[in-house]
This record gives C-alpha cells, structure tokens and sequence, in this order.
C-alpha cells in the first residue's frame, strides 16, 4: 500500500541549527499517528515541511505518491493535505459560516469565480453549516471571528482544516491553551473524524497521545529517534530517557496497552 | 442522523442562505446616493466640472480600493495606470482625429483599460515580490519611471506641452461633450457607476472574499488552498484596469492630457482619499472624493494659503479618532439610529 504522506531524506536548517535532520516518514492512509518529541525537537518545523509553510533544504516530500517537494503550501492543500495551527490562523474579520464558505468554495475550485455572489451554492451552505454544527459552531457561525471566545476559535481552526474533507490531517496542538473543561470536546471531535482520513496529531500533552495514537514517532534533536506502536513506544527504554524527569509517561504506559492491546 | 437533527440542519442552511444574500443586499441609502449624484447634473448644471472632477477622482480611488483596501496591497504608484490611461485614450483619441469610430469615447475607455490592465498584469510580479515596504518602493518606482517615460517620449506624449487635439468623437455618436460639462459629468458618473456596481459584484463573490481572507491572514489562506500571488496579480491587474478608465475619462472630459496626469501628488491623494473616506469599503472612495474636493472647494477659498493645513488636520483627526474614515464614521452613526429607532 503506498503511504499518503512520506518524506525521503528531508533536511532543514536554520544557519548552523539542524531543526530537522534527515527524516524519513511514511504515513499510511487512515492513520492515526502522533509525533511526540521534547521542546524544540523540531516537531513544527517538520509539520512546515509538510505542509509547504518552509521548503526543505534537501530531501524530499511525497502526497499520494507524488513528489510535492516545490509545490507551495496551496497546491498540497488542493491535493488533500490539511493542517491546523499551533497558534491559531484565522479571518478575525470574517464570520465562521464565511470562513467554512470560503474554504469549501476553494476545495471545490470555484475560488477563483468573481461572477457569482459567494454563498448562491445551496450545497455548499449546506456543506459548511452542517460541518460547523457538528463541530459545536453551529450558534455562532454569524458572529465575528475576532471576538469569539478562545476554545470556539479553537475549534474553529479545526473545522477550517476538516472542511474540505482533506486526505491528510496534521494537527499542531490542537488543545494548546483550552481550558481543561473543554478539552474534552476536541478530543471527541478528532476521535469522530472519517476513519479513511489519515491523521498526525502533534503533542505535548501524553494523555491526549495515548488516547489517540495507534502509531507514535518521536523526535529528538530534529532526527526520528523511535517509531512504533504506542505500547512499543511506550515502553521503550530510550524514549523514557528522553522523558527522564516528564515523569508524565510513566503514568500512561498502563492504560495506553491497555487500550492498543 | 435523527430526524430532529435533519430538520435542524436543514432550517441552519435556510438562515445561511439569508446571511449570505443579506450581506450584498442593495440598502436604501446606497441606491439615494447614486440617484442623488445624478440629479446633481440637473440641480446644479453649472457646477458640473467640479462634479465631472469629483466622479474621476471616485473611480481612481475605488480602484486603489479593490487594490489596497480589498487586496492589501500599499501602492504609493498607483498613479502610473491612471496616466497611462489617460495618454492611452488621448492618443488613440488623436489618432482618429476626433471622429469615430476610433474617438469613441467608450472605445477609448476599453482601449485605456486593456493596457493598463496588460501593464498591471506585468508590474504585479515585480509588487508582489516583497513585503509591504517594498511594496510601497517598487510601485513609486514604477511610477516615476512611466513619468521619466512619458517625459522622454515627447513625440508622442507632446512631453512639458501635454497632448494637444484629443476631443473625442460624441458618446455612443449621439451626446456631445457641452461647454459647461454635464453630458461630461453625467458619462464620468455612468461609466462610475457601471464599474462600481461591477467592482460591488467581485467584492462579495468568492473571488472578492480570497482577497479579503489573504489581506487578513495569508499563511492561512495559502493553508486552505488558496493561490495566493495568483490571486494578487489578479487584484492588482483589476485595480490598475480601473484606475486607466478614470485616466481615460479625465482626457477625454478634458480633451488634454499633460505629465501633470502621471504626477506623484495623484498616488498620494488617492491614498489620502481612500484612507479618509475609509479603505475596504468601495463607498469610501466615492465619499471620500466627493468630501476630498469639497474640502479643497471650500478651504482653498477661505484660506487659499494654509487650505492644505487643515486638510492635513482633518485627516490626522479622522485617522486618529475615528475607526475606519467616513464610512466608519458613518457606519457608527447608523447603527446608533437603528438602536434609537428600536430596530434590531
């Protein structure tokens, strides 16, 4: 079976600092992986390179097989390669039902149209309505960005990057700094995603990992230093090290064989 | 998928639908004020120049509105197109020695827009390349090299003297430009209005909306599929289309075109009359033309020295106190009435 999403090799570096080195990764369709590393392990620089945000200063980045290596951060979206943001990136200015408009006119192609009044495709208002609605926006798709609270932008950020059904999720963070009463809803959100979708969840939070990954890789240094199942991951003796004093782990390594077993 | 849950869905698109059509809705006021613009050519016929000026000015402006306030671009040459407009009408003008079909006025727009579009399109890539300081370096330079340009090729832009004999033939073959221009003013304003309503129809298509969503985050419109440079030049080709029109129709009101038409004061009065009458509006342009050459009307006759004084006062006060120029202030004071009038 070929992966959706693999690199070959891929380098890159900033001056004298190597943020990723010589990464080679296959990610199979419907995965459900996570890429867990330490702070400054290069886990967002990588996810750039994926996604097109930086170039590579060598190797290469296949999308379903293809060489994506100089296509811009647009034509990977266009292929089914989506993502979300460690800090949010949204239209603080646009309402949500007009963002989730806006993405899914330019998955369908129809972007570039300056003839017709946007939101004149029953299908896609339907489109972004029901996908805001299942994502808990559906109350406020009228209001502006700019003025919603943090864990509705949040969710926001995910929807932009589910709408357009995309082949390939990367997800940077997606609780970073949502208060604890409302993890829980973004957690269920990416546990309902289609089961062909295949997801890289980017992690600090060892809870959420192992909740979520059947596949783990970890980065240390910008290099992949252990790949495996979660339990293997788990209970790998190095990667402990790594974690020497994030005694987090510990806690999990039970529940988490539990789960994969 | 339950029942209730259909039926929910089904009446959240119904309000969708209404959102997004209420949102490009023509509104009463709009309509007042181009009906209002026309019957000036009636009430006011000897005014009518100023008039004339006011509709040239306020498509100039909404095309540095689609390029600046829709695209986010910061073009400080925006200028170049409307004085190549503007010698591309006259000389194609002069060309048919006053008479049709190749002094057509209308033709003489077409023509003015075709290649300004065509040196827009070229020019975006250079804009383009860089952040908003470059930006703003390499659209003044392009624009003092089309000055140098014009100025060099004085066999055919008559240089310092301007370009002499380019009356057009009558509109459409049947309005001749009058003396006291209001057959000028009332073709400065249709051709205003036409392009406007046009320029409204982009603004809330998904075209217009990629170009809002890339001025307001960039890397995130890359992220959802957006071409973003192609998008740009496409604006940008679109915004210097227009601004030749508006050069066009000020040669052929005038029936001269001198270097004055490629001038920097041009960019930066159209950057001050789109910031005043507030960016990313379209209305702004038009509002802030006509408050623009009112305020020269009307300062310069009180205090012909310091009258550029207090535009300058007027405009520090407006940036700094009020959110978004006229329209802005506009907006706010509409608002308040609909709550007074106890309308949601």
């Amino acid at each position: 079976m070929t992966a959706v999403l693999a690199t070959e090799h891929l380098v890159r570096r900033f001056g004298g600092l190597t943020a990723t080195n010589n990464v080679t990764f296959s990610l199979p369709a419907g995965a459900r992986h996570a890429l867990i590393g330490p702070n400054g392990a290069g886990k967002t620089t990588f996810v750039n390179l994926l996604s097109g945000v930086l170039a590579p200063t060598s190797g290469r980045v296949f999308l379903g097989g293809r060489d994506v290596t100089t296509w811009p951060a647009h034509m990977r979206a266009r292929a089914g390669l989506s993502r979300t943001f460690q800090i949010n990136q949204l239209f603080a200015e646009f309402t949500p039902l007009e963002t989730i408009g806006l993405a899914l006119s330019e998955a369908h192609g129809e972007g570039a149209q300056f003839w017709r009044r946007v939101g004149t495709s029953r299908a896609v208002v339907d489109e972004a309505v029901s996908t805001l609605e299942r994502l808990g926006l559906g109350d406020v798709m009228e209001e502006r960005v700019g003025s919603l609270p943090y864990g509705k932008q949040r969710l926001l950020e995910i929807a932009i990057a589910v709408a357009p059904k995309p082949k390939v999720l990367l997800l940077d963070e997606p609780a970073a700094g949502v208060p604890e009463g409302e993890r829980e809803q973004i957690l269920d959100i990416v546990a309902a995603l289609p089961a062909e979708m295949a997801l890289v969840l980017i992690e600090h939070d060892m809870d959420l990992v192992f909740r979520f990954a059947r596949t783990i890789s970890v980065l240390v240094g910008g290099a992949l230093f252990v790949e495996g199942t979660a339990s293997e991951v788990a209970r790998d003796p190095r990667v402990r090290q790594v974690y020497l004093g994030e005694s987090e782990i510990d806690h999990h390594i039970e529940p988490a064989t539990g789960k994969t077993a | 998928m339950t029942d209730a849950t259909a039926t929910d869905s089904r009446s959240g698109t119904d309000r969708a639908m209404i959102y997004f059509a209420e949102r490009a809705r023509w509104r009463g006021p709009e309509v007042a004020l181009w009906i209002g613009a026309f019957a000036l050519a009636f009430l006011f016929p000897s005014r009518a120049l100023l008039f004339n000026e006011v509709a040239i000015l306020a498509l100039f402006a909404l095309s540095l509105d689609l390029v600046l306030g829709y695209a986010g671009i910061v073009s400080l040459g925006h200028g170049a197109f409307f004085g190549l407009g503007a010698y591309a009408a006259g000389l194609l003008a002069k060309a048919g020695a006053g008479a049709a079909p190749l002094s057509d006025p209308t033709l003489g727009l077409l023509f003015a827009a075709l290649v300004c579009a065509a040196v827009g399109y070229v020019t975006s890539f250079l804009v383009l390349r860089g952040s908003d300081l470059t930006r703003l370096m390499v659209t003044l330079g392009v624009a003092l090299i089309f000055q140098e340009i014009a100025n060099r090729m004085a066999w055919l832009t008559g240089g310092a003297d301007g370009l002499q004999g380019v009356a057009p033939a009558n509109i459409l073959g049947m309005f001749e430009f009058d003396l006291y221009g209001r057959n000028a003013y009332l073709y400065s304003l249709t051709v205003l209005m036409v392009l406007f309503v046009f320029a409204r129809k982009i603004v809330h298509s998904p075209f217009g909306i990629s170009l809002r969503a890339i001025k307001g985050n960039s890397l995130r419109a890359g992220a959802i599929g957006i071409p973003v440079n192609r998008r740009l030049n496409g604006a940008y080709t679109l915004g210097a289309a227009y601004a030749g029109v508006a050069g066009a129709l000020l040669a052929q009101t005038t029936a001269f075109v001198s270097l004055d038409v490629l001038d920097f004061h041009r960019s930066a009065d159209v950057m001050l009359i789109v910031v005043f009458g507030g960016v990313g509006t379209l209305y702004g342009a038009v509002v802030g033309a006509a408050a623009f050459k009112a305020m020269y009307d009307v300062l310069a006759a009180a205090t012909p020295q310091y009258w550029e004084f207090w535009l300058g006062l007027v405009l520090v006060l407006l940036v700094l106190f009020v959110r978004g120029g006229v329209m802005g202030l506009l907006g706010a004071f509409y608002a308040r009435l609909q709550r007074v009038g106890g309308r949601p």
